[in-house]
């Protein structure tokens, strides 16, 4: 997994509500088994490209200075929908590493720390300020954003204090593998089952019946 | 102290707590489908893991096959897919409940009718509509590709506690409203992220008089607001309702288990976080009017008009909403004419959603400006259906009677609507491009489905009453 501690960069703002996965990664473009590297000149496919495949000029990271943007503060629920985790490699393969939002789809987020994409979750005031803050210097005013401090900073020196479980961010910080840190627990998982098997035992015999 | 189903269900099932309000849960109940089951299989696999459980996974192909008839043209990559996961499935032994076999089918159709769900379980898999299963009153939850790899070679998954929410609908709703109806009118009324961070218990009177299969559709469409996991308390409706499928327990085992389950629902006073009710005698036949489930009105509604919202991010969104769907404000949806009819999904293509649809179908043939599908939920439903003869009352109408699978639901085999035009569709999502790149997607119930393709508009189904 990819780590992440601190990142000072280009912030796009993409405020629209409920930008859902479908519209970060269209289902198309996600059928096959080797897909990882393919997927970020698809991202945000039906905001950035005109019906006959040109560039949208009108959309965020079409634009100069946002092309570079390795930041996106975003608008209510992003990530809602679909549990496609190829969202997250789309937004990471088009350069993205933070995403600064009021809230996003609860998988959506989970599959952010299983890939060293941090989501962060401020008040929607706060979020609005900083979109507003870097569109009236048409993106020149870069965003920081620190996990060791858990903090945003503005180019105009505003700061703020997000909330993230210390778990989620030694995890991200030291981009620590989750399936191997959980097969340490194996004898625990394997007690489990078997005072479950006592309890309940229909849970462990039902493919006999199949 | 009183608790509620949701901390019953979650406790049971924790293996180790890992603090922050984060806990290690154990995962009953696994089904892996063709769209990301042989990749997490082979990403297992090249990690030199094993299964931990393979006798507590299946799986099932639904996404990527053709629906078609004789089930000829699947896509290439589909191929692929379906090959990889029959030779990973069959060298890890995991059962697969494959292409024309009894019992293969949408995950979420063909899970709670194999009896591979059951009340009581934690049950996951990489699709979001995963809470469906919650209707048998299960834990169970969509999970992303990692996730579903950790599930693979731990049999466990790292979760945090969700906040609770009960959903009480009260009252007998009118004829035509159907399950599908009172589900699409709450999200109207709490939002698409009204129950983000949330578990969602469904309860009240209305869900305890509702069949089974109508509380799989509610529970279907709780990541649509928001919620990753929604369910319903078992009762005697759920345990007929698996009593003899394929694999329930049987015997002294079935009568165990069901003495277990009756101690699943909420306690009398048990406390919840939120707390919402609804009045189902309010509600009329739901129709969605743009590109998220919220965007929701009764049949009989106008479009909304943007220059009435004052709040400018609100007004914003519906007027690109508009704009996508090719709408006017301020007019009647009904009468809005219509290109395509799909009904199918996890959502409502399961006996009743096929019979309610052919209850307005039968004696009449669909407008001919409209191309109009039927695609069974799962192999089991098209058997029962053809024995029904409701394959007939389709096809007579001048429907596609297909084969069970996602289809048309998200197009991830290809089967798309065209770009530009319209489709009334039983499935669970409106997003932009969903049903195929700049299709235009209204979300109904079946009978309001098989309306439309019969009048080649978006129409009222209590105007055009039932067939012959």
């Amino acid at each position: 997994m990819k780590k992440f501690d601190r990142l000072t960069a280009v912030a796009a703002p993409l405020m629209r509500a409920n930008i859902d996965t479908d519209i970060v990664i269209p289902i198309n473009r996600m059928v096959g088994n080797s897909i990882r590297g393919t997927l970020g000149k698809w991202a945000f496919s039906s905001l950035r490209y005109l019906p006959d495949g040109s560039d949208n000029p009108e959309f965020v990271l079409n634009r100069t200075p946002y092309r570079d943007a390795e930041i996106l503060i975003v608008g209510p629920n992003f990530g809602c929908g679909s549990s496609r985790e190829p969202a997250v490699w789309a937004i990471q393969e088009r350069g993205i590493k933070a995403i600064v939002g009021s809230g996003f789809g609860d998988i959506f987020y989970n599959n952010c720390f299983q890939n060293g994409l941090l989501p962060v979750v401020l008040d929607p005031a706060v979020v609005q300020a900083i979109a507003e803050e870097v569109e009236q210097s048409q993106g020149t005013s870069h965003v920081s954003v620190d996990l060791e401090k858990c903090e945003v900073t503005t180019s105009s020196g505003k700061r703020y204090a997000f909330s993230l479980e210390p778990r989620r961010r030694t995890a991200l910080i030291e981009g620590l593998d989750e399936i191997g840190a959980t097969l340490k627990l194996d004898s625990e998982i394997r007690a489990f089952q078997a005072r479950d098997r006592e309890d309940r035992p229909w849970i462990y015999t039902s493919r006999a019946n199949a | 102290m009183p608790q509620t189903m949701f901390a019953k269900l979650w406790n049971s099932h924790v293996v180790a707590d890992l603090g922050d309000d984060t806990a290690l849960l154990h995962v009953d109940r696994h089904i892996l489908h063709d769209l990301g089951g042989s990749r997490a299989l082979l990403d297992v696999k090249e990690r030199g893991l094993k299964v931990h459980n393979p006798e507590l996974t299946y799986a099932t192909i639904d996404h990527t096959v053709t629906s078609a008839p004789g089930r000829q043209g699947t896509i290439p990559r589909g191929v692929e897919l379906i090959h990889a996961l029959r030779t990973e499935t069959a060298a890890a032994g995991i059962r697969l409940f494959d292409i024309d076999q009894p019992g293969q089918g949408i995950v979420h159709v063909m899970g709670p009718e194999l009896g591979i769900t059951l009340p009581g379980v934690l049950l996951v898999c990489g699709d979001s509509h995963t809470c469906t299963h919650g209707g048998l009153g299960a834990l169970a939850f969509g999970v992303g590709w990692s996730e579903l790899n950790h599930v693979l070679a731990t049999q466990t998954l790292i979760q945090r506690r969700p906040r609770t929410m009960r959903v009480r609908f009260e009252g007998i709703s009118a004829p035509a409203v159907t399950p599908k109806d009172l589900i699409l009118a709450l999200i109207g009324m709490v939002g698409t992220d009204g129950g983000t961070g949330y578990a969602v218990e469904y309860a009240g009177g209305t869900i305890r008089d509702m069949a089974v299969e109508g509380r799989l559709t509610v529970c279907n469409l709780s990541v649509e607001l928001g919620a990753k996991m929604g369910f319903t308390a078992p009762d005697e409706k759920t345990f007929a309702y698996l009593e003899g499928t394929a694999c329930a327990p049987k015997g002294v085992s079935w009568l165990r288990a069901v003495e277990a389950w009756r101690q699943l629902p909420s306690d009398h006073d048990a406390v919840f976080d939120r707390e919402v009710e609804i009045d189902v005698t309010k509600i009329a036949p739901q129709i969605t009017w743009g590109t998220s489930p919220e965007h929701v009105i009764g049949i009989d509604g106008r479009i909304p008009d943007p220059a009435m919202i004052p709040n400018a991010e609100r007004r914003q969104a519906v007027q690109l909403a508009l704009n996508y769907m090719g709408l006017m404000p301020g007019e009647a949806i009904a009468g809005t004419p219509v290109d395509w009819v799909f009904i199918g999904s996890c959502t409502n293509s399961r006996l009743s959603d096929l019979r309610a649809a052919a209850e307005v179908v039968r004696g009449r043939k669909i407008n001919p400006r409209v191309r109009a599908w039927v695609v069974p939920g799962s192999e089991i439903v098209k058997r029962d259906a053809v024995a029904e003869g409701l394959d007939q009352v389709f096809l007579n109408a001048g429907f596609e009677w297909r084969e069970p699978g996602c289809s048309m639901c998200l197009a991830s085999n290809g089967e798309q609507v065209p770009p530009g035009q319209r489709s009334v569709s039983t499935s669970n999502r409106n997003f932009v491009g969903r049903q195929g790149p700049r299709a235009r997607t209204h979300l109904a119930s079946p009978a309001m489905a098989a309306a439309a393709a019969i009048t080649g508009t978006i129409t009222d189904v209590r105007r055009l009453g039932t067939g012959k």
